[in-house]
């Protein structure tokens, strides 16, 4: 069965070191060479099937991506009894994102909820009494999926995704309108039109892939910054955040600034933290980096974490910690909670009053749940955290996103070249087939349905 | 009843069958292989194919009269539509040779929209093409064509047997086609006039519709309307825009040889805030707004009266005067259709530019009719549940000439293959846009006359009105339709495009002076390194005859050169749609069975459990088209299907 040929991350993100990115179907040996090169320059398809090939993951461009180990196994011996090729990477999102793009770009399409357990049913590997749960595990996560479906379309990104994809169905409905009525008064579409409305799709995708919130955080990280004077705790506090820093991924130097970040997934949410070797190692953030360091480094924070020592007063320094934070998405930490406050909490919440102020002990770890509670619901909303394999199909959903600007650029040029409308019709519909998937819209019978409610025409 | 074996002499009274109301003597009068009921376009082309095939076939009609008439607009083909006539010519049936005679106008639509959409459109002569056809009717070998009324389907143990007459006549058949267009329980409108009534004052067929619904056939009530007839003379000319034909010569046929044709206008004009003020000041009298229409009409065709009620803000409706025939003086009034009274209409046509002094010689009606839900019916027109019935065109609930003629082939080859023994002819939605047609019908159903529109086909890069004897002439040969003469044309073309594809493809361009001083010339850029000849093609501003004159190409004719241009210029596109189709044809091929019992599949939406049993769809693909079907149910369905042949293995 020549079925197509499919990817995903099959590790749960964010519970271990190391991250598996599996791809299965006819071209999957083909897909992971294209991204993985062997340390001994041989292709993975030279080495004995089921052999742990070690080598690098480079981007299309040539960059590396991560270190890795990738083994071949050749249908029908794998989980799904097709060809599988499985990456394993570092845990971090990045690596595991940029790895899976690099398969879509290959020719993967993302695999759905429970499509290698029913591949590797269709194909004979799981016998009678698994497929009853195999049904079910498709009907619960489609349920599921339907939820998240659901949230997303209340969302400000399906909102922007369906406005988008409605302004492309305007494009084909015109274009068909004339195609199906070549004799009817209806004004004809022009090039220009049809370009523009395609280019100002393509630019609203473009900016949605940079700036959509929560896919942002997904691909990059929470750019967060720790501050606080020295000894107020604020390594103690990463500490307990951290739960003895299992969750550190992985550790680079940032591209813009001299500084060095640190990427973290905390209780589901990713960060990237600024600065937090100086944080962790000397506690010194202030003197050593100095004011202008420290406030480049708040400009860019996308949520800031400002620490205070609950059981002593507030000091100037304080203050103008707080000062420099408090046009910033902020939270504030009253720490040391168990040697007493000092700190008059209602006072400080009501001249931060749109800043959450939390106490918390960084010692005892009382609050701390509190504390990982609100992150995750600053950065997801009142649902809070996405069930498990959210952080995947957003994944995926950036890649569908990524597809249809794709077909929308080829539109584009399909009308710039002055092709027929047949021709740019291909990719608009495509576009539009595919944004559907994320907002849940079909398109069958909406065209029909809009040229007949839209134009007077008829015998 | 029981009905005498075909040895039974012809005549012979079988049956003192004593209805309540009427005592009729039921008898036999002959037997057939396939019986079309309707000699529209549908029943036409169905008893033609029956006949070729070798069916003893007879041809049920109303009235002889008016086979194959063409009751509403004088034209065929159009968007989508001229793709049905191409593709029903390439398998060997009639409407395109005949409508390639009757036309007295030909247009190629769409020419600067890209050669999928190209549509050739003919004004016909409709008087000539009855006559043409009814004449092709009579003299097909194995055919009879009688005038009856059919009032009941015969059916035994859920097989058809039969058909009787309102004379008592019983005509035994295999397979019984329903072509009955708008004549079931056919009830005609104008203003607050109404009677039962086929089109054009023919009878309606009263009696079929109890006889079908006594079997178990669901039926539904759709409706259709039709404009008013003007008297040629009475117009004024020079108010209007005259609309002519194309110079070029061209034809449906792929065996038509007609280089010439004498050609007749069209005329354009609008009406005007005067005609609509006449409109809105009777719309209570219009059958369509005091509620005494009952069915569904489409919504592609809407009376005058719908569109200045749904399209208020538009001050002028765009008309077009078009002639019925050489022999008559009635002109169609295109985008008139009403069902005001006649005075009403009258008097709204003459506040119309060109109208002033018009003669009204038939008013605009509209109909409203019985025809069957499609869902019941299999690929091959096959009722489900009733073993030989074929149903096809307006009983369908389609509309349109094309789609009905369309449809009328595919029902009767697929009558005799099933009497023949073989497996039907099912087309896909890659191949033909009778693919699309037949699968939407019995997959989707209809709530409105359906008509056939080139944005209803997904892979319409492929479903192309220049290829289709192309896609199709092989099918038409092993079915049995297409004959030597055609099918030696056919291979002549297939191989001459071959070759030239592959002539030219060897052949490259130097990019010398000479060459680049020709390429600009024909208003194309120089090359700057040596350059492939089909490359050279794909430039939007090169045409095939002009690399010809520069470059001393092959001489090809007109339809070779057109499909190596088309080759060329839309390759990456097509092989776009060829991805497409490999995808859709995964799921095509896994096929459900039809004894599949969809209820006992508890991880399906019940939903989706309830339209699977209705539709009972033949592969996964059909069923994802099923509205309702989300792709979990198919995920479900995949598995359900692998569950069930793993059981059947191991017993």
């Amino acid at each position: 069965m020549a079925e197509e040929t499919i990817s995903a991350v099959i590790t749960a993100l964010g519970e271990g070191a190391v991250g598996i990115v599996r791809i299965s179907g006819e071209h999957a040996l083909a897909v992971g060479e294209s991204m993985f090169k062997a340390a001994s320059g041989k292709a993975l398809g030279a080495y004995p099937v089921n052999t742990m090939v070690y080598g690098h993951v480079f981007d299309v461009d040539g960059s590396l991506v991560d270190e890795v180990l990738a083994v071949f196994m050749r249908g029908p011996r794998s989980y799904t009894a097709e060809d599988v090729v499985e990456i394993q990477c570092h845990g971090g999102l990045q690596s595991l994102h940029k790895i899976l793009a690099l398969t879509y770009a290959a020719g993967a399409r993302p695999a759905e909820a429970g499509e290698f357990t029913k591949r590797a049913f269709l194909n004979g590997r799981i016998d009678l009494t698994q497929a009853e749960a195999v049904m079910d595990i498709i009907r619960s996560r489609s349920e599921a999926s339907l939820k998240l479906a659901a949230r997303q379309q209340q969302g400000q990104l399906a909102r922007e995704l369906r406005g988008l994809r409605s302004a492309l169905v305007d494009v084909v409905v015109n274009l068909e309108a004339v195609i199906d009525y070549p004799e009817e008064d209806i004004e004809d579409v022009t090039y220009a039109k049809v370009q523009q409305s395609v280019d100002s799709c393509c630019t609203a995708i473009d900016k949605l892939l940079d700036h959509a919130h929560t896919g942002k955080i997904l691909r990059e990280g929470l750019r967060t910054a720790i501050v606080g004077k020295p000894n107020v705790g604020k390594s103690s506090l990463l500490n307990a955040l951290l739960k003895e820093d299992r969750a550190i991924v992985s550790q680079y130097a940032g591209t813009t600034r001299d500084v060095i970040e640190e990427q973290l997934l905390l209780d589901g949410v990713p960060l990237v933290l600024a600065d937090t070797a100086g944080i962790r190692s000397t506690d010194d953030f202030v003197e050593k980096i100095g004011v202008e360091k420290s406030r480049q480094l708040l400009q860019d924070a996308e949520l800031v974490i400002c620490v205070v020592d609950g059981s002593q007063g507030l000091t100037e320094e304080d203050e103008g910690i707080l000062a420099a934070a408090s046009g910033k998405p902020c939270v504030i930490i009253v720490n040391k909670s168990d040697l007493g406050l000092a700190v008059d909490l209602a006072a400080l919440q009501e001249r931060f009053g749109r800043n959450k102020v939390m106490t918390l002990s960084a010692k005892t770890l009382t609050g701390v749940e509190d504390f990982s509670a609100w992150l995750k619901n600053y950065v997801y909303g009142s649902e809070g955290t996405l069930s498990d394999g959210a952080y995947v199909q957003n994944a995926g959903l950036e890649g569908v996103v990524g597809e249809a600007g794709e077909a929308l650029a080829e539109a584009g040029e399909a009308a710039t070249a002055l092709l027929p409308y047949d021709c740019i019709e291909i990719d608009v519909r495509n576009a539009i087939d595919l944004l559907g998937e994320i907002t849940g819209d079909t398109v069958q019978d909406e065209i029909i349905n809009e040229i007949f409610s839209r134009f007077c025409i008829g015998k | 009843m029981r009905l005498l074996t075909k040895s039974s002499p012809a005549s012979v009274l079988v049956n003192k069958k004593v209805d309540e109301r009427e005592a009729i003597m039921s008898y036999i009068t002959d037997s057939f292989d396939v019986i079309v009921v309707g000699a529209g376009h549908a029943g036409v082309e169905a008893a033609l194919a029956a006949a070729r095939l070798g069916g003893k076939t007879l041809l049920a009609t109303l009235s002889l009269d008016n086979v194959a008439l063409m009751p509403c607009n004088p034209s065929i083909g159009g968007p989508a539509k001229g793709h049905l006539v191409r593709e029903l010519d390439a398998l060997g049936g009639q409407m395109g040779i005949s409508a390639d005679l009757a036309c007295i106008q030909m247009r190629l639509l769409n020419t600067g929209k890209g050669y999928a959409v190209h549509a050739l459109r003919g004004q016909e002569d409709k008087p000539y093409y009855h006559t043409l056809m009814k004449k092709i009717v009579e003299e097909q070998d194995n055919l009879e064509l009688k005038q009856l009324m059919i009032d009941k389907l015969l059916v035994e143990n859920g097989q058809v047997v039969g058909v009787e007459a309102e004379t008592g006549e019983v005509f035994e058949a295999k397979c019984v086609i329903l072509a009955t267009g708008t004549y079931l329980r056919g009830r005609i409108v104008y203003g607050q006039v109404n009677y039962e009534c086929g089109p054009n004052g023919l009878r309606s067929a009263q009696k079929l519709s109890a006889s079908l619904l006594e079997h178990g056939v669901e039926l539904m009530r759709f409706k259709t309307g039709t404009p008013a007839r003007i008297d040629a003379r009475s117009l004024d000319y020079s108010k209007m825009e005259p609309q002519y034909g194309d110079s070029e010569v061209r034809n449906f046929s792929f065996m038509s040889e007609l280089k010439t044709r004498e050609q007749v206008p069209c005329y354009l004009t609008y009406t005007n805030e005067e005609t609509h003020k006449i409109i809105r000041a009777n719309l209570h009298l219009s059958g369509m707004f005091n509620g005494m229409i009952e069915g569904v009409g489409p919504r592609y065709c809407p009376s005058i009266e719908s569109k200045i009620v749904r399209f208020a803000n538009k001050d002028r409706h765009q008309l077009f005067i078009e002639p019925e025939g050489r022999s008559t003086n009635e002109m169609y009034v295109q985008g008139m259709s009403s069902s005001l009274p006649a005075h009403v209409q009258l008097q709204f046509m003459q506040t119309i530019p060109g109208l002033e002094h018009c003669k009204m010689m038939r008013a605009g009606y509209a109909i409203d009719y019985d025809c069957l839900n499609p869902l019941q019916l299999k690929y091959s027109l096959e009722h489900k549940a009733i073993s030989g019935l074929f149903s096809a065109g307006q009983s369908n609930g389609t509309s349109g000439y094309e789609e009905a003629a369309a449809q009328g082939l595919m029902a009767g080859i697929n009558a005799m293959m099933k009497i023949q023994g073989r497996e039907p002819l099912v087309l896909r939605r890659d191949e033909a846009y009778m693919g699309v047609l037949i699968d939407d019908l019995v997959t989707k159903g209809t709530n409105e006359p359906y008509r056939m529109m080139t944005s209803r086909a997904e892979y319409r890069l492929l479903l192309r009105q220049d290829n289709a004897d192309l896609r199709l002439t092989e099918k038409g040969r092993q079915i049995g339709l297409v004959d030597d003469a055609r099918y030696e044309r056919f291979t002549n073309k297939r191989s001459a495009i071959e070759r030239a594809l592959s002539e030219i493809g060897k052949m490259n361009l130097a990019p010398s002076e000479e060459n680049n001083a020709k390429l600009v010339a024909m208003g194309s850029t120089p090359l700057r390194t040596g350059t492939n000849m089909l490359d050279l093609l794909r430039r939007k501003e090169i045409t095939y005859a002009k690399l010809q004159e520069a470059f001393a190409l092959p001489e090809l004719n007109d339809e070779v050169a057109e499909q190596t241009e088309i080759f060329a210029k839309y390759e990456g596109y097509i092989a776009k749609q060829r991805q497409e189709v490999e995808r859709f044809m995964k799921l095509e091929n896994k096929r459900l069975p039809e004894d599949m019992d969809y209820h006992a599949i508890k991880e399906l939406s019940s939903e989706a459990a309830e339209k699977l049993d209705k539709v009972r769809p033949t592969n996964i693909g059909q069923a994802s088209r099923i509205s309702g079907v989300s792709p979990a149910d198919i995920s479900v369905l995949m598995i359900a299907l692998e569950l069930k042949r793993r059981r059947e293995q191991d017993q």
